[in-house]
């Protein structure tokens, strides 16, 4: 009886080694071992093919973490989250609360306001490319824009070193809304009805019911669609490739963490020892901004029924 | 892709037409129309960068800042040029093919380390599942670096083997997956070994068909986001015949000096959206649940 028993869990074993197996070989050589060849390469300097690699001490970490150009990078990383997630997501919250409603013709809305998942990073930042172009973009040649702000025409949104990075958000915000629209819209959907009635009735008005039942009852979806947007923001590489390459130079005002490894005109693009490690630092950094943003879900996240 | 709320229950419908409309209609019709006049003009701006390329790509390139915002001088031949030129019907076969691969494996990877997660017994099994989930915190960016030699050493470079293989599977995938195997009665997987099915035939006949609207949703999700890869190709494809469409869309950009021509990479940009814009339209769905259901890993 017990070795039958036995025998039946030996093959429990064998089977969820066979299940397991092709996603663990696939995570394994895929991301588990370039994290931590990643880490050691980090020490290390190597010539472009990576054939010929030095080995340094550990401080090297210490010495990448400390340069002016990683500096650099991560304050415009940073400068860029800033810039794209509070908007985004307030923004995003103003389209789903508008098209919270039961109005004829409100589907038609709701594509709209969703349609931005549907372009990629390429097709979005090439759409703002033709927009923001100075000489033949679209917003260079409408009049009264340009005498509004005179820094579209020349030198350019994108080319301007105090604008740039903004050009570049613009961009990343409206290619991000419609997740964000959609998201928040499903949140909304999951309020009771019976929260914004009691309000009504205890006499709250449209504000007053906004701010003391919608976005606490959103508190879960709202920390959810910043989390995905802060880890999308300090990923940001396609936008910068196709709209600034970096640039402008020489500040390098768009030169972000990514930017800094895999840029075409990175200074380290042909180092993968230092490529390695300011990978390894932005998982670190990644992986703090993470563990805040859980603590501060368990903090303040009222969790509805 | 218009957010249809897929789960909102038919009374609570019924109930909001008897409460909120009803309240809106004291406050009188007025009101009704402002409210079309703000949602149409957010709309207008929401559409904007989409409407003026779409504007730009139907004019003749030499007419197109002469009015940049209005319609005019029609003509087809743009699209023609950036089809040809940009050699973007080799760059959708190339997204399609790597996109479906991708999404194929991670659905076969998922569904079985999701059903041996869920329902089998074996040791360190905890530890496992710590394993591949840790690996959802690690970003795409920080192994791309020593994944682009891999490929290399494997000669995989210019290749849908390259293009593909390293996102066969998908921590997020196995999780979610997981997720709603948990959900099934231990009763059916009970019943099912008094009919004889071995966990197989347990996960083909019972299991699969039971969460196919999730299965549904990551199977989107897997196609878009391979699709939308941008980094990773720019990598490893050197050889111009193996660009997707989006690294093939930053080729055309770099390639059309002429400014008699320069809105040749606009209609492109407008080729290249086209086929997703369909997907979406088609499963929107199951985008919705898809997104919501936690994609982190976007």
């Amino acid at each position: 009886m017990s070795g039958r028993s036995l025998g039946r869990r030996g093959r429990e074993w064998m089977l969820a080694l066979v299940m397991l197996g092709p996603s663990a070989v696939i995570l394994g050589v895929f991301v588990l071992y370039p994290l931590g060849r990643a880490v050691w390469l980090g020490h290390q300097r190597c010539d472009a093919q990576a054939k010929n690699c030095a080995t340094k001490s550990w401080s090297e970490y210490t010495d990448v973490f400390q340069s002016r150009e990683f500096q650099h990078s991560l304050w415009v990383t940073v400068k860029f989250a800033l810039l794209t997630v509070p908007i985004g997501i307030a923004l995003g919250i103003g389209l789903a609360v508008l098209a919270d409603r039961h109005l004829r013709g409100i589907g038609f809305f709701r594509t709209v306001f969703s349609s931005t998942v549907a372009t990629s990073v390429a097709v979005a930042s090439l759409m703002w490319l033709f927009l923001l172009q100075p000489s033949r973009g679209v917003l260079a040649n409408v009049g009264w824009l340009q005498d509004l702000f005179p820094v579209i025409k020349s030198p350019g949104l994108l080319h301007d070193p105090g604008t740039a990075l903004s050009g570049v958000a613009l961009s990343s915000i409206w290619a991000n809304l419609g997740f964000t629209f959609i998201i928040v819209t499903a949140g909304l959907q999951s309020i009771p009805r019976e929260l914004h009635e009691s309000a009504y009735v205890d006499g709250a008005g449209g504000w007053r019911r906004f701010t003391n039942v919608t976005i606490p009852m959103l508190g879960p979806t709202l920390v959810f669609a910043s989390v995905v947007l802060t880890s999308r923001a300090f990923q940001t590489f396609g936008e910068i490739d196709l709209l600034t390459a970096g640039g402008p130079t020489p500040q390098d005002s768009t030169s972000t963490m990514t930017y800094l490894i895999y840029g075409r005109t990175s200074p380290i693009k042909s180092d993968a020892g230092l490529q390695s490690a300011v990978a390894v630092l932005l998982f670190i950094v990644l992986l703090v901004l993470s563990l805040l943003q859980l603590r501060g879900i368990e903090k303040r996240v009222h969790y509805g029924s | 892709m218009s957010v249809q709320p897929p789960a909102r229950p038919r009374s609570r419908e019924r109930a909001r037409a008897g409460t909120a409309v009803g309240v809106d209609h004291v406050r009188g019709g007025w009101r009704m129309v402002g409210r079309y006049v703000v949602l149409v003009a957010v709309a207008l701006l929401v559409l904007f960068p989409i409407y003026t390329t779409l504007v730009a790509s139907l004019k003749p390139g030499s007419k197109v800042l002469d009015h940049p915002l209005l319609p005019g001088n029609f003509t087809l031949q743009v699209f023609r040029d950036a089809w040809t030129e940009g050699r973007l019907g080799r760059y959708l076969w190339n997204s399609t093919v790597v996109a479906v691969l991708v999404t194929v494996a991670q659905i076969a990877t998922s569904l079985m380390s999701a059903y041996a997660f869920a329902f089998l017994r074996f040791p360190l099994k905890s530890f496992w599942f710590v394993v591949f989930l840790g690996t959802l915190l690690v970003p795409l960016e920080a192994t791309l670096v020593v994944n682009r030699r891999t490929i290399d050493s494997l000669g995989w470079l210019n290749s849908y083997q390259g293009l593909a293989v390293p996102f066969f599977a998908t921590a997020f995938g196995t999780f979610l997956m997981r997720q709603v195997f948990l959900q099934i009665p231990k009763e059916l997987r009970e019943a099912g070994q008094m009919d004889g099915l071995g966990h197989w035939g347990f996960m083909r006949e019972v299991a699969i068909p039971l969460v196919r609207p999730t299965l549904g949703a990551l199977a989107l999700f897997s196609f878009l986001t391979s699709w939308n890869q941008y980094l990773w190709p720019n990598l490893i494809t050197t050889e111009e015949k193996m660009n997707t469409v989006q690294t093939g869309l930053r080729l055309l950009n770099s390639s059309v000096p002429d400014i008699e021509r320069f809105n040749v990479p606009i209609a492109g940009t407008v080729i290249a959206a086209l086929p997703i814009a369909l997907v979406l339209i088609v499963f929107q769905r199951q985008l919705v649940r898809g997104l919501t259901a936690g994609a982190v890993k976007g």
